[in-house]
């Protein structure tokens, strides 16, 4: 275990030390901006706007930061030839993968946390400035308490914390599914494009899957069947990650939907790091 | 090759295994009317080819941002046909976002309609009055697509009930919508009080909207507010009710 945080943490220090985190200035820009663009909406209108904003580039952002980590960790360490270093002690394929991927899964929570740490700031000082606009419409009482307190529940709500968690689980699959790629894959470019496709697979694969489960009316053809089947058992489903779409609209999404969605996750997460981990271990170095 | 032969047999496996627990999973989830978006070749005209892709990859709240926004400029421009394609376009990315499909009826039944009442560049009446309640529509198609995606919410059936009250004057749709809304977990306070408020301004339902404001008259003193007073004073002159019978004293009259 010991050599497995150990692999993490430098992992972890090796990508801060990218500057991948230049990143956060672009998001802030986003937050500000849609903020700002959005002041003239009526209020209800504008928290949505930046909810949908900020927790869409949050969604952008981690997806790009964990494909391109993860991509490009295999090839680095080979071209720079530290994986034979550390592999030449006693440290197993094993330990070395699953170190790097909690590795990326920590810049991913670092990330995430300055993000969402950002959005909460937005959300809030916002808030604030539309309930200062209320209060000096309608004056202290029933009618502005009633006025402050419609605001209030237009802008945060709790869900938005298992929302951001939904977020950082799609993340961390798509960084296993990377890796996984990574461990056979020869150029970090063709991992990149390769995770990409798959993502955008991923949103459309329950069509697929409802075809082939003639679910959708439509009969297809024996050949149609076989290509439809295989992308059904193949490509992971990303649209059922997608509730938080429902949050951000203030839908109330039940505990047990969330439940389900990340145990979904972390079967990913685990089935694509044992792949992984033997294409990795079968792999000449 | 044995390696990969596995790696791909594992993942067919764990997809077999998937299948039925996703299967489910999107079922419950389509029963909370969730993933109500049709991204079909509709969408893919209203949509620039960017934001077709970014709408298929799982960002449709990012295109829908970036419609807000220009929805509010057209708002701005007064340009009423753009805003409503707009906004259609929201709408559809968004089907769960009550907030778009409100917005999108009051632009059409408030705003353009008052627009088109008053455009000064159409001299004839009869064709602005025409215009007006062709927006009305508009705002009605709206909210009745709204509701369609989210019919467990009370919201929109407010909204649409009072389009009907106050844009159609058809006072037995908005008693059923307001109604409506009453039946949902989220009703506001005062909907079912505005569902018999309406009912009692229907020819030929008088006497069941008396039936029902007693109803409520009798429920307690919350529930005595002076349109229903007014309305309950209404109605027993209208259907001749008994002084000794009648709930409802007119406040004296000052000298």
């Amino acid at each position: 275990m010991s050599r497995i945080t150990a692999i993490a943490s430098n992992t972890l220090l090796e990508l801060v030390r990218q500057k991948v985190f230049y990143f956060m200035l672009l998001f802030a820009a986003i937050a500000i901006g849609v903020a700002f663009v959005a002041s003239g909406m009526p209020f209800a209108e504008q928290f949505q706007v930046l909810k949908d904003a900020a927790l869409g580039a949050t969604s952008i952002f981690s997806f790009l930061l964990v494909t391109l980590a993860t991509a490009m960790i295999l090839p680095k360490e080979i071209e720079d030839r530290t994986l034979y270093t550390v592999l030449a002690k006693p440290v197993s394929r094993l330990e070395y993968l699953l170190g790097k991927l909690l590795g990326v899964y920590l810049l991913l929570f670092v990330a995430m946390l300055l993000m969402s740490v950002l959005f909460f700031v937005a959300l809030f000082a916002r808030e604030q400035l539309v309930i200062a606009a209320t209060l000096k419409d309608y004056g202290p009482g029933p009618d502005g308490e009633a006025a402050v307190a419609a605001v209030k529940a237009a802008a945060f709500n709790w869900n938005l914390v298992p929302a951001i968690l939904i977020i950082f689980t799609k993340s961390a699959v798509c960084a296993a599914l990377t890796l996984m790629l990574s461990s056979f894959a020869t150029s970090w470019i063709f991992t990149v494009m390769i995770s990409v496709v798959i993502y955008i697979i991923g949103h459309v694969q329950p069509i697929a899957r409802e075809a082939w489960l003639a679910q959708s009316g439509v009969n297809p053809s024996s050949v149609m069947k076989l290509f439809l089947g295989f992308t059904s058992l193949v490509f992971p489903d990303f649209q059922l990650f997608n509730i938080v779409d429902e949050i951000v609209v203030g839908n109330a999404v039940p505990g047990w939907m969330f439940g389900q969605v990340f145990a979904l996750g972390l079967g990913y997460v685990f089935i694509y790091t044992l792949v992984g981990y033997i294409f990795f271990s079968n792999r000449e170095l | 090759m044995k390696a990969r032969v596995l790696g791909i047999a594992i993942i067919l496996v764990f997809g077999a295994v998937r299948l039925p627990f996703e299967v489910r999973l999107e079922k419950e989830q389509r029963a909370l009317h969730y993933h109500g978006a049709k991204l079909d070749l509709g969408m893919r005209q209203r949509l620039s080819q960017m934001g077709f892709v970014a709408a298929l990859s799982g960002f449709r709240a990012v295109v829908a941002t970036v419609l807000h926004i220009e929805a509010y400029t057209s708002w701005q421009r007064v340009e009423w046909g753009r805003l409503k394609l707009t906004y259609d376009t929201i709408c559809a990315l968004e089907p769960r976002n009550m907030q778009s499909w409100d917005m999108a009826a009051w632009h059409m039944a408030y705003n353009a309609s008052v627009a088109a009442r008053e455009n000064k560049e159409q001299p004839r009446l009869a064709l602005r009055l025409k215009a007006e309640r062709e927006y009305f529509k508009l705002g009605e198609d709206f909210l009745l697509r709204g509701i369609e995606n989210n019919p467990d919410h009370a919201l929109l059936f407010e909204r649409l009930a009072t389009i009907y009250r106050d844009k159609f004057k058809d006072h037995e749709k908005a008693s059923r919508y307001y109604e409506e809304a009453a039946r949902r977990p989220d009703a506001m306070q005062y909907v079912h009080r505005f569902a018999v408020y309406e009912l009692a301004k229907v020819p030929g339902r008088e006497r069941e909207a008396y039936e029902r404001l007693k109803a409520l008259y009798e429920k307690g003193e919350e529930e005595r507010l002076p349109t229903l007073l007014r309305s309950l004073g209404e109605l027993e002159e209208k259907l001749d009710v008994p002084k000794a019978r009648r709930l409802y004293s007119p406040p004296p009259q000052k000298p």
